[in-house]
């Protein structure tokens, strides 16, 4: 891997700023490689980032693809990495035209990760110099502790899906840890409205008793405002000590294990949390990439498309450039392409924003013959699609903006696969031409890893208690004990997870659909032994 | 073919069957008949679905596809098995398993490669149970309910876990030579047991030095003897000894070429011969697991030969339904299908034939490695213990496995199993024939590498 050479340096410059004049806004300092056929078997399982941690897992063929079931996605494969300054990689063998080309999708990913607040988190990390120092660290630990740093690292690495990335998006720019309320707000504001739920009358009652006390005794109001809450509510006392403000909760399974796991309290066990941070970390880093694939995609296709055809240095490759763009943003007969309906969802925002549709006027109009002429020619186009790169995330994108429209002007329709005993094969077939079914099609497709929680309550140093929050579908069952197993190492006591199971009920007459239960189940494993239990 | 399966059912039916035998036939016919009507039918391709996540700038742009190359993956393979093995002893369960690839090359050519794989468990969700059908999106033309593809619903016959895509009909397959690598990944060595020097083969790769040769001149070691014999020899033709002066040793002419010296040169080296026959029933009642089930079995032990014998083995594949015949590769051999009916003692007259015909019993060792579902028309087995009775004093050893179907019970032994045992000859011969059976729906790969050590030990 090597840097791009001064001539193509130059040219790249030139497309920045052609970008910038368009009104993307990233950084000025920016990394290019050149990258070669081994750098890709070297580095490939680790998306390109040489400071990644080493593991073994590295070294083998991962199964994707057991029999039927997707077990997607994995990481994310980078080609631009959101680090400070952003690095790229291109190859040597592209012409230059396709390398200006190439740039100008890269400098959109750019701006998006530098503006979409999905990123948030990130854009005060250099991720690439924490990883080489995340990195230096596990190899240390190595060599300190040989085979057991991997087995922490496969165990942390088991539930780094389960991350609380959501919940930690709005704590940016909080103050990192919020004291703990006063006695007095805590008795106000979280014993009596949400432990005893005591009515509003009362607790305006409270507030003027110690605003009674206050003025003829300052000093000494809140003391003796409080021995009369002692008598009148004994278990007061306790009831603040053990309260655990939120904030100063754990995030998410992984960041639970790390702060309260008996077994890596332990004195000699402590360096693990350091692992499982590192792994939980990295896992973070990804997280907002998976959720943002098709939005990420479409809007570079998007700029891709629309700076390099203005870019007068494409003449005499345009047909080329055709062809290549042809192949990345066409819409497959059947499958899903992120670059063709994440660019086709842009262009459609805006198209929308310049007819001015956007907006609750046009939506109560309910003539087609009005909705299909409606065209208030605002030029409003291009501000809602920044608007569109600042918020949104795929999920966002696909509910809000797939409607009969698009699915009619793109043709778009959801394929079924169902089964033709006579002939003994899967049929492919078209099942729906509805925006609807589209809509629900594609947001089950996103990246959507199960919620699983630690049930505090039923959580004591002998036994980590886990629930999945039943979304409608079941655990993967040939994952949940090894799993668990690495759980259980990590916590150094029994695991038990609650979760849902679907049986199905085979149906009576070939019309019918077939039935469905939900049963709840208890998995427990314990000295490496795993057990299920029907509650 | 066709005309002759059912000639053959004739006949076999007017001779008198047993109901359990009629039952095993008849099923058999059945799948012949079925698949010969889904041969005829048309289907339109199947269609190459990719999901929302598959496609990435890497592959669009820069044009170096990602591929884990599983040839350097195995360069750390030795530390992958060792750290394996620590596994069990630290008390978690092994992670590598034996994956198989069908690795689609440049034009068309696709290599079946053995690699090291793994898994990472996590907690995913699981769709298939509410999801009957997959869902994708598509565009186009066309109207609610139109047919775009098909896709089998069988998996085609060998392809077991870990296969990627890559349907295309290709010219010239083989199992990559470097799949013998796959020997080191069954780590136990396997012995192939009797194995005798017959034949005097010279091996192109083993040398032996020896200090056998001798060397006027220079050399490593002084051979005494024949030096005094040279010099005397010398001397004689000097003049210097006599017959009738005797010879006192201080008058002798030592010339320094007379000196005869040991020295180390390169030995012919000779190695065992063998010959391995890997017989493989494709027939209807064979169709899913138990042929995954043999073809698995069968592919380890040929990557296991091919590296522990290093090409001093030369294999010879046969398939057999009513009739046998021979195939020229592996490749061949793992992907054919069909669906006609069994008689085992096809194939083992074939063999037999081959034997006799090139006299390979002369100088090579000869094993026999069958698999079968169990089933055999012929309910006695005569004519099948009659061709293993001829060919049994030339083998070094014959195995056979039963990879039994989904219907057929657990504890009943199929028709080949009862007839080998109440021949005797598993008992009287223990150490020329073995036979293995286990279920093919519960066949871990585990159960395989058991079933060889069983078949080889």
């Amino acid at each position: 891997m090597y840097l791009i050479d001064q001539h193509t340096k130059k040219i790249m410059e030139e497309c920045k700023e052609r970008a910038r004049a368009a009104g993307l806004s990233f950084d000025n300092e920016t990394l290019e490689y050149i990258v070669t056929n081994s750098d890709m078997i070297n580095l490939g399982p680790k998306n390109m980032i040489p400071t990644l941690y080493d593991y073994w897992v590295h070294d083998v063929e991962v199964l994707k693809e057991i029999g039927k079931y997707k077990l997607y996605p994995h990481n994310p494969y980078e080609t631009v990495i959101n680090s400070r300054p952003a690095i790229s990689f291109y190859n040597d063998n592209n012409p230059d035209w396709l390398n200006i080309m190439i740039f100008y999708h890269v400098l959109a990913h750019i701006d998006f990760f530098q503006n979409n607040i999905l990123f948030e988190n990130q854009w005060k990390d250099d991720f690439v110099g924490l990883a080489l120092a995340d990195k230096r660290l596990i190899e240390n630990l190595r060599s300190k502790h040989g085979r057991w740093v991997d087995y922490v690292i496969e165990f942390s690495r088991s539930i780094d899906n389960i991350t609380g990335y959501f919940r930690m998006l709005p704590r940016h720019g909080l103050i990192e840890e919020k004291q703990l309320p006063s006695k007095l707000n805590f008795y106000f504001d979280i014993f009596l409205q949400e432990i005893l739920k005591v009515p509003q009358n009362k607790i305006f009652k409270e507030i003027e008793r110690y605003n009674n006390i206050g003025q003829s005794n300052p000093e000494i109001a809140e003391a003796m405002f409080f021995s009369e809450v002692r008598v009148k509510y004994p278990e007061f006392q306790s009831k603040y000590d053990n309260y655990i403000p939120a904030e100063a909760e754990a995030m998410d399974i992984m960041d639970f294990i790390c702060r309260h796991s008996p077994f890596l309290k332990k004195e000699q066990n402590r360096w693990m949390q350091s692992v499982m941070t590192i792994v939980r970390n990295t896992s973070l880093y990804f997280a907002p990439q998976m959720r943002t694939k098709i939005m990420n995609e479409g809007w570079a296709s998007y700029w891709h498309d629309e700076l390099f055809r203005s870019d007068e240095r494409i003449s005499g490759h345009e047909v080329d450039y055709a062809r290549i763009n042809a192949g990345v943003t066409a819409i497959t007969r059947v499958g899903l392409n992120p670059y063709a309906i994440g660019m086709r969802l842009v262009q459609h925002v805006e198209s929308l924003a310049n007819k001015g549709k956007i907006n609750y006027d046009f939506q109560k109009i309910s003539d087609a013959d009005t909705r299909g002429n409606y065209n208030k020619e605002t030029g409003r186009g291009k501000e809602a699609i920044f608007k569109l790169r600042k918020n949104f995330s795929d999920f966002m994108l696909l509910n809000t903006f797939i409607d009969q429209d698009f699915i009619n002007d793109h043709d778009l329709f959801v394929v079924g696969k169902r089964v033709n005993e006579e002939k003994g094969v899967y049929e492919y077939y078209i099942k729906s031409k509805k925006a609807e079914d589209y809509k629900n099609m594609m947001i089950d497709s996103l990246y959507h890893p199960p919620l699983i929680k630690v049930n505090r309550g039923k959580t004591d140093d002998d036994c980590l208690y886990l629930t999945h929050v039943f979304e409608g579908k079941q655990i993967y069952k040939p994952y949940i004990a090894d799993t668990l197993l690495g759980i259980e190492f990590l916590w150094g006591a029994k695991v038990c997870l609650e979760t849902t199971e679907i049986v199905k009920e085979d149906a009576d007459t070939e019309d019918k659909a077939p039935a469905f239960t939900y049963r709840k189940v208890m998995y427990t494993m314990k000295d490496k032994k795993i057990t299920k239990t029907q509650l | 073919m066709s005309e002759n399966i059912f000639k053959l059912y004739k006949q076999l039916k007017k001779k008198g069957l047993s109901h359990d035998q009629l039952e095993i036939i008849e099923r058999e016919l059945d799948c012949y008949t079925r698949k010969k009507e889904r041969d005829k039918a048309t289907k339109p391709e199947a269609p190459q679905i990719s999901g929302v996540y598959d496609k990435n700038d890497f592959e669009l742009f820069i044009g170096i596809i990602k591929n884990t190359d599983p040839f350097l993956a195995m360069q750390t393979l030795e530390d992958l098995l060792e750290r394996d093995k620590k596994r069990e002893e630290d008390g978690f369960p092994k992670r590598i398993k034996i994956g198989k690839f069908i690795k689609p090359e440049k034009g068309n050519k696709e290599k079946i490669v053995v690699v090291p794989t793994t898994t990472e468990p996590k907690f995913y969700h699981d769709n298939s149970i509410t999801e009957d059908e997959d869902e994708t999106g598509g565009s186009g033309e066309g109207e609610e309910g139109e047919v775009l593809g098909e896709q089998p619903m069988e998996p085609t016959e060998g392809e077991g876990e870990g296969t990627g895509a890559g349907q295309g009909e290709g010219a010239e397959h083989d199992i990559s030579s470097d799949a013998f690598d796959l020997g080191k990944i069954l780590t136990e060595k396997f012995q192939l047991p009797n194995l005798k020097t017959k034949g005097k083969k010279v091996s192109q790769t083993k040398f032996q030095y020896d200090l056998t040769d001798k060397n006027r001149g220079f050399g490593q070691l002084l051979d005494k003897k024949d030096t005094i014999k040279k010099i005397l020899e010398t001397n004689i033709l000097l003049g210097n000894v006599t017959e009738e002066n005797g010879f006192s040793t201080e008058n002798l002419v030592v010339n320094p070429h007379d000196k005869i010296y040991r020295i180390m040169s390169r030995e012919k080296d000779f190695e065992a011969q063998c010959v391995v026959f890997f017989i493989r029933d494709y027939s209807g009642s064979m169709q899913g697991k138990p042929t995954e089930a043999i073809v698995s079995q069968h592919l380890l032990i040929y990557s296991w030969l091919m590296y522990q014998y290093q090409n001093n083995v030369q294999v010879r594949f046969v398939l057999h339904d009513t009739e046998a015949k021979e195939v020229k590769d592996f490749y061949t051999y793992y992907k054919s299908a069909v669906a006609g009916g069994t008689s085992v003692f096809a194939a083992y007259e074939l063999v037999a034939g081959i034997i006799e015909k090139e006299q390979l019993a002369r100088e090579n060792n000869i094993y026999i490695f069958h698999g079968t579902d169990g089933d055999d028309w012929e309910e006695t087995g005569e004519k099948a213990l009659a061709a293993i009775n001829k060919m049994l004093p030339d083998l070094s050893r014959m195995g056979i496995t039963v990879a039994k179907n989904a219907w057929t019970a657990l504890d009943k032994p199929t028709t080949v199993e009862t007839y080998l045992m109440d021949s005797g000859l598993l008992k009287e011969k223990k150490e020329l024939i073995r036979l293995d059976a286990f279920s093919a729906e519960e066949a871990s790969e585990n159960r395989i590498i058991e079933g060889i050590k069983k078949l080889i030990s």
